[in-house]
């Protein structure tokens, strides 16, 4: 598709917009499927104007391309996901779930949202699948053009300009693309190209492994890149940087492209429905100066929070590493098996702090109203162990100490008097019943030294 | 006994009546159920669907099949607005033979499935609403699935249900083919026999629970011998 254009074996058309047929006396354009690419791969049958306007001549920047809105088509598309990328001293990483949902039924549990574009270039697609899907392929064949053309690759950055520009016609329809850019931009010499090359040329063709959706396609439509950029280099002995990019510097790239047309450069971009839970961990863990292996474990942590705590991403995780040399495909992995080894984790650290709770018995408790409360109905939090609570303690530790801070600012205590926060069973969310009680347990402590700081409050006000 | 003078000249109750504008659409589409179902094994295909034809709280045809042969070695299930159905059958099949005309050979499944997705994208801003499910043979002989959704986007798998009851079937398939959430179980291949009784046991279920599939089931199984059909009676009611 791509070789023949430029080769003008076909008549082509230099615009690949949408609208390049003028509406006939119906008020829609289309053209017919029969007939055969010879210019744009797309033509778009838009429906006839719901609301009796004057017809605008539609233009390719206009946006008055009508299109049945969602609420009539009677079916959903999909939606839903977690992808992310980001950059550090040794590459980019690129990780993404595998769940494509489509209001509550998962369509499919194994999609694959990271495909790569050429050697050094993946994208991240989430949005609605199909538009993904098809917005990728011309994407490709964009970019494959160019190289064709220039005899070099475009960079990250002109991949997203490129892509926003192409998608800002349909902006206002319900196109909805929303894709992260995660490649390299090379400043390479000769050698470290073709030692790049033969690399990449290993290391994609092992990783791709069947599992992905079009795997056997994509194998082979990288390779062929790969075997271009090859040809490319070996028969431009005499030129210098080849396939370096145009006056910037080389190095990781991230951008985000949007169909609205916001266009986004950063260090960490992630996308979709779980992108919050991922952002938080993505923000904790972050450093430049990460090696290979923190990055990847990074990334693999973020997606499978992200995936635990959304409804709409889950399943896999899919991992691709993007370095000077190429990318590299980590093997898909279920989480399914990670949530259970995490389990198994908790239930190893809830023995330990049993057994340091036995060793610990009898040391001192809470001065003042709390005292009231049987000993042995509480566990001392054992302050060696870091625990990684989850959810209700540890809000209400973070209250009662706050409460407690703001009521010592005013002096109202006589005497000074030491609180030990205990915490109360760790996972609240597990729904055994004793934790149950445990929780109940909680809530009236929390009761109890909300009473006493408001005695203690009014104490102030009015002091007796 | 309600008076009539309670009602006004036209009909409607005086103090009940509502005056204000109403709005009137045109719906372009109706769902006219159906389930479509395809599993691809080692060396065969197999699309099933059932032969209901509804809409709304009627039946329209007990005998109209959604699944239509493309080549000698694929099959298509369409589910889902039977119109739309009808014409992009229609579509692929003339583009099948354009495609003969001009490289002197049949289609193969995954290039079929590619063509499928652009046609169905070149109608994103007013799709055709129908869930394809195309079965067949690739080039090497090896059963081949691909599902698409109603704009495109589609996904090479190894056993799919779509249409009405497809939230019902799924699950089942990945559990007794795909062997999801089975533990120490021994994941046999799947062989023709097995694959051909566990649709109908499928279907079986299916009309059980879902008032749009029913009446009888085709299987059409692809093998490299050819297209062999099947018609098994389901419940009529």
């Amino acid at each position: 598709m791509a070789l023949q254009d430029v080769c003008d074996f076909l008549e082509t058309l230099d615009d690949s917009s949408p609208c390049t047929s003028l509406p006939n006396e119906m008020g829609y354009m289309w053209r017919t499927p029969f007939e055969l690419d010879r210019d744009s791969p797309f033509h778009f049958l838009f429906p006839p104007q719901q609301n009796s306007r004057k017809h605008k001549t539609p233009t390719v920047l206009s946006s008055t391309l009508s299109c049945l809105s969602p609420h009539q088509q009677p079916f959903q598309l999909s939606h839903g996901t977690t992808t992310l990328g980001f950059i550090f001293q040794d590459g980019v990483i690129a990780a993404a779930d595998t769940r494509a949902s489509c209001k509550g039924l998962i369509c499919c549990p194994i999609s694959q949202k990271i495909m790569p574009i050429h050697s050094h270039l993946v994208v991240n697609t989430s949005g609605s699948g199909a538009d993904c899907m098809l917005w990728e392929r011309i994407l490709t064949r964009e970019m494959r053009l160019y190289q064709l053309r220039h005899r070099r690759r475009l960079s990250v950055n002109g991949a997203a300009k490129l892509l926003s520009m192409m998608l800002h016609p349909f902006k206002g329809t319900n196109v909805c693309v929303a894709a992260t850019l995660c490649g390299w931009d090379g400043e390479e010499t000769q050698e470290t190209l073709r030692s790049s090359v033969e690399m990449a040329d290993v290391t994609t063709v092992s990783a791709i492994s069947d599992e992905s959706a079009l795997g056997s396609e994509k194998a082979a439509s990288v390779n062929e890149l790969l075997k271009d950029a090859h040809a490319l280099t070996l028969s431009d002995q005499n030129t210098k940087d080849v396939l370096s990019t145009f006056g910037g510097r080389s190095g990781p790239r991230v951008c985000y492209v949007c169909s609205d047309g916001l266009q986004l450069k950063g260090e960490i971009i992630s996308v979709g429905s779980g992108s919050p839970y991922a952002y938080a961990v993505l923000d904790d863990g972050w450093r430049w100066g990460m090696t290979v292996d923190e990055a990847v474990g990074l990334a693999r942590e973020a997606v499978f929070r992200a995936t635990h705590w959304d409804a709409y991403s889950g399943n896999n995780v899919d991992l691709f590493h993007i370095t000077a040399h190429g990318c590299r495909r980590r093997d898909r992995e279920d989480l399914k098996e990670e949530y259970y080894r995490e389990r198994e984790r908790e239930k190893e650290k809830i023995k330990e702090r049993e057994k340091e709770r036995q060793k610990r018995e009898g040391d001192e408790l809470v001065e003042g109203e709390v005292s009231g409360i049987n000993k042995n109905e509480l566990k001392k939090e054992s302050p060696s162990t870091s625990i990684h609570h989850k959810r209700t303690p540890h809000g209400f530790r973070g209250l009662i100490k706050c409460g407690l801070r703001e009521i010592g600012s005013n002096g109202a205590f006589k005497s000074s008097w030491e609180v030990r926060i205990y915490e109360v069973g760790s996972r609240v969310y597990d729904g055994r019943s004793e934790l149950k009680e445990n929780y109940e347990l909680l809530t009236r402590i929390y009761d109890i030294v909300v009473a006493f700081m408001c005695v203690q409050l009014v104490n102030t006000i009015f002091p007796t | 006994m309600i008076s009539s003078q309670a009602y006004g000249g036209s009909g409607k109750m005086k103090e009940y009546h509502y005056s204000g504008p109403v709005e009137h659409k045109f719906s372009p589409y109706a769902f006219n159920g159906g389930t479509v179902l395809a599993v691809a094994g080692e060396d065969f295909a197999l699309v099933a669907s059932d032969t209901r034809l509804s809409e709304g709280y009627s039946i329209h045809s007990r005998d109209s099949p959604k699944c239509y042969k493309l080549t000698d070695t694929t099959v298509i299930g369409c589910s889902g607005f039977h119109g739309d159905c009808l014409t992009l059958t229609k579509i692929i099949e003339a583009r099948l033979k354009m495609y003969k005309h001009s490289n002197n050979k049949s289609m193969t499944s995954g290039a079929i499935a590619a063509m499928l997705s652009t046609i169905l994208y070149g109608r994103r801003f007013f799709p055709y609403y129908v869930y394809n499910i195309i079965g067949g043979l690739d080039e090497e002989g090896r059963g081949a699935v691909y599902s698409f959704d109603p704009v495109g986007s589609y996904q090479r798998d190894s056993y799919k249900a779509g249409g009405s009851a497809s939230a019902m079937l799924q699950p089942l398939l990945d559990n007794q083919i795909g062997f999801k959430n089975m533990e120490n179980v021994e994941q046999l291949p799947l062989t023709l026999e097995k694959a051909v009784q566990l649709v109908k046991d499928v279907f079986i279920s299916a009309a059980e629970r879902d008032v749009y599939t029913g009446d009888a089931l085709k299987i059409c199984i692809i093998t490299k011998e050819g297209i062999r059909e099947e018609l098994v009676p389901l419940r009529k009611d």
